[in-house]
């Protein structure tokens, strides 16, 4: 009987082990091939990190980088201040509509991103008219490209706290409303905001089918036309790019797990 | 501390269909302790947040102090609340919960005030505790010390032992019974637990689809209810089938008087306390008793008499002298009664 336990183990033990080693390699093999590839030049990484020579040698490339930073920031803070409010209040005063409101924030995730710039592109005539046509500007599209994303992140935080009743303690004692979201409502969805900021980040730094139909610029963009004149260079950025998004992932799991643990921890103590 | 007067003047509020004020009126005197009362959604919470600010009537007006409210925000309304789900900012410590307010109103009270509040409720100790790390009746404390701390023209304390279990219920209501006796804030205590509000208020406002049907001292709502509603909601009460002769009314062959006299001579029903009923071991009684149920110091005792079921409240020590189905005879103490 034990000796059959045992072979069970074992054979579980492979298995775990080939699904992970398949896997790896899968995840894995693409990445070595870029790294393989982006050291052929041994130029390439050193001016990677070289910033001022990167951009005179590759204007387009640190344009495209400081646009998608801009972008990023931009649409972090846009989305923020758009969305904590609006599910604050859906969640206090129109509870009725948090259906209807989250259907429409994860709309966008139905909906192809070349469907969506055929829509988008009339309005942005307009955004052109007004605003000019700064890559900036994609910060719009963008803040409605990461809803679904963020609005899950944000309505979990909500749904851990009883706003309602914490809201209504806060105005009892004599807070107004920017008191309440600021001092009361934001402290307790920090993770939520933490996380919903992080995935509007990786987001919009991986974006590349609006702006390019829009002809505007960002990195992957950058990337893109950088291929066709220096292929070790667009596969380094690449590269960078992508264990960026990687790093931001990870932070927002460990980030998540500490609170979580430290929860646990202080309510078993 | 000295309380204000609270008047709500013909509040009116409907959701929908439903009426949860209904045209109510309320006043409270500087520094009472009134229990709203009453069942599910008989308004009773609607009346009180509406007092808050929480919720906008209809129509109607709310004065406190002598100052029309009305329109004033909750935040401007200078009111303390306790509410029923707990309410402590859980990233704050219990300490910094009661310090919430003070901070607000930028208050220059003592430095010690939050820890003097704390100490009100008896929980010195737990200034540095979070909300989660202290037990249910422990944050309904903190609660209540941080409504306290800033001073409030009056305290609303929407069924804050709900969700506590009995023997803190008790401990907490008694406790906020002497809070406020010391302290004198005029009080609105919301509650659908009849013990709670008849053990610790002034008076006690029997509500009943959005309409007050009854406000009186606790001793009056329980001996002299208002209508057949209050007697029946407040207490237990046997129905029992009588008929009305000279102003009194005839049940099981006993006459007893009438809370609100009435001179038609009918058949009615007498709403009577099991403690109003005795129950006598006696061989040839009209009786019997049907069950026992032993609840400490007291126990219950029912008894059929024909068709009539009777409940009684007897002392426990003479339970074990009506085992079931022995002989009994009823006997009903002459105090009033209303009907049904």
């Amino acid at each position: 009987m034990a000796g059959v336990i045992a072979r069970r183990a074992r054979k579980q033990r492979a298995f775990r082990w080939a699904v992970l080693i398949v896997l790896g390699v899968f995840f894995l093999l693409p990445l070595v091939a870029m790294v393989e590839f982006s050291t052929r030049d041994s130029n390439t990484w050193s001016l990677l990190i070289d910033w001022p020579q990167l951009s005179a040698t590759y204007p387009d490339l640190s344009d495209g980088i400081v646009a998608s930073l801009l972008q990023a920031a931009l649409t972090a803070v846009l989305m923020l201040l758009l969305l904590v409010p609006t599910a604050v209040w859906v969640r206090l005063r129109l509870p009725r509509l948090r259906r209807l409101v989250e259907f429409l924030c994860l709309l966008p995730l139905t909906i192809p991103a070349i469907v969506l710039v055929v829509g988008l592109a009339p309005v942005y005539a307009w955004v052109n008219y007004f605003l000019g046509g700064s890559s900036v500007t994609l910060v719009f599209a963008y803040t409605i490209l990461v809803l679904p994303y963020a609005y899950r992140a944000i309505d979990a935080g909500l749904s851990a706290i009883d706003v309602k009743t914490l809201a209504e303690a806060a105005r009892s004692m004599g807070s107004g409303w920017a008191t309440v979201m600021g001092r009361v409502v934001l402290p307790n969805i920090r993770s939520a905001v933490l996380s919903a900021a992080f995935l509007t980040v990786a987001l919009v730094l991986g974006e590349y089918t609006i702006a390019s139909l829009l002809n505007r610029t960002n990195l992957q963009v950058a990337i893109a036309f950088l291929g066709k004149s220096s292929a070790t260079m667009s596969v380094a950025v690449s590269l960078t790019a992508l264990l960026l998004a990687f790093v931001l992932l990870l932070l927002l799991s460990l980030f998540g797990e500490r609170r979580s643990s430290r929860r646990r921890k202080e309510s078993t103590s | 501390m000295t309380g204000v007067a609270v008047h709500l003047l013909g509040l009116r509020r409907t959701f929908g269909s439903v009426h949860a004020l209904d045209n109510l009126d309320l006043s409270i005197a500087p520094g009472e302790f009134i229990a709203l009362l009453g069942p599910s959604g008989c308004g009773k919470t609607t009346a009180l947040r509406v007092l808050a600010g929480l919720e906008d009537a209809d129509s109607g007006e709310v004065l406190v102090g002598g100052k029309d409210v009305t329109a004033l925000p909750a935040n401007k309304r200078d009111m303390g609340m306790v509410f029923q789900a707990y309410s402590l900012f859980p990233h704050l410590s219990a300490l910094d919960n009661v310090k919430f307010g003070l901070k607000l109103r930028g208050r220059k009270a003592s430095p010690n005030r939050a820890g003097d509040m704390l100490d009100l409720v008896g929980l010195t100790g737990f200034e540095n505790r979070f909300p989660h790390q202290m037990s249910g009746g422990q944050q309904q404390r903190v609660a209540l010390a941080r409504a306290l701390a800033i001073e409030p023209s009056v305290l609303l304390l929407d069924e804050p032992l709900s969700a506590l279990d009995a023997k803190v219920r008790v401990q907490l209501r008694d406790e906020i019974r002497r809070i406020q006796t010391e302290i004198g804030t005029t009080t609105l205590f919301v509650t659908h637990d009849q013990e709670e509000a008849l053990a610790v208020a002034d008076r006690v406002g029997v509500m009943r689809a959005g309409k007050l049907e009854q406000l009186a001292t606790p001793a009056e709502i329980y001996q002299a209810p208002a209508s057949a509603f209050v007697a029946e909601f407040v207490g237990l009460s046997n129905r029992l089938p009588g008929t009305i002769i000279d102003e009194e009314i005839e049940v099981l062959g006993h006459r007893l008087p009438l809370i609100a006299p009435s001179s038609s001579s009918s058949p009615a029903t007498a709403l009577v306390r099991p403690e109003s009923v005795t129950v006598e071991p006696h061989p040839d009684g009209e009786g019997r008793v049907v069950t026992t149920s032993f609840l400490g110091p007291i126990s219950k005792v029912t008894v059929t008499v024909g068709e009539v079921l009777v409940v009684a409240q007897i002392a426990s020590d003479r339970l074990a002298s009506l085992p079931a189905g022995a002989p009994v005879r009823v006997t009903l103490s002459p105090s009033p009664v209303a009907l049904a």
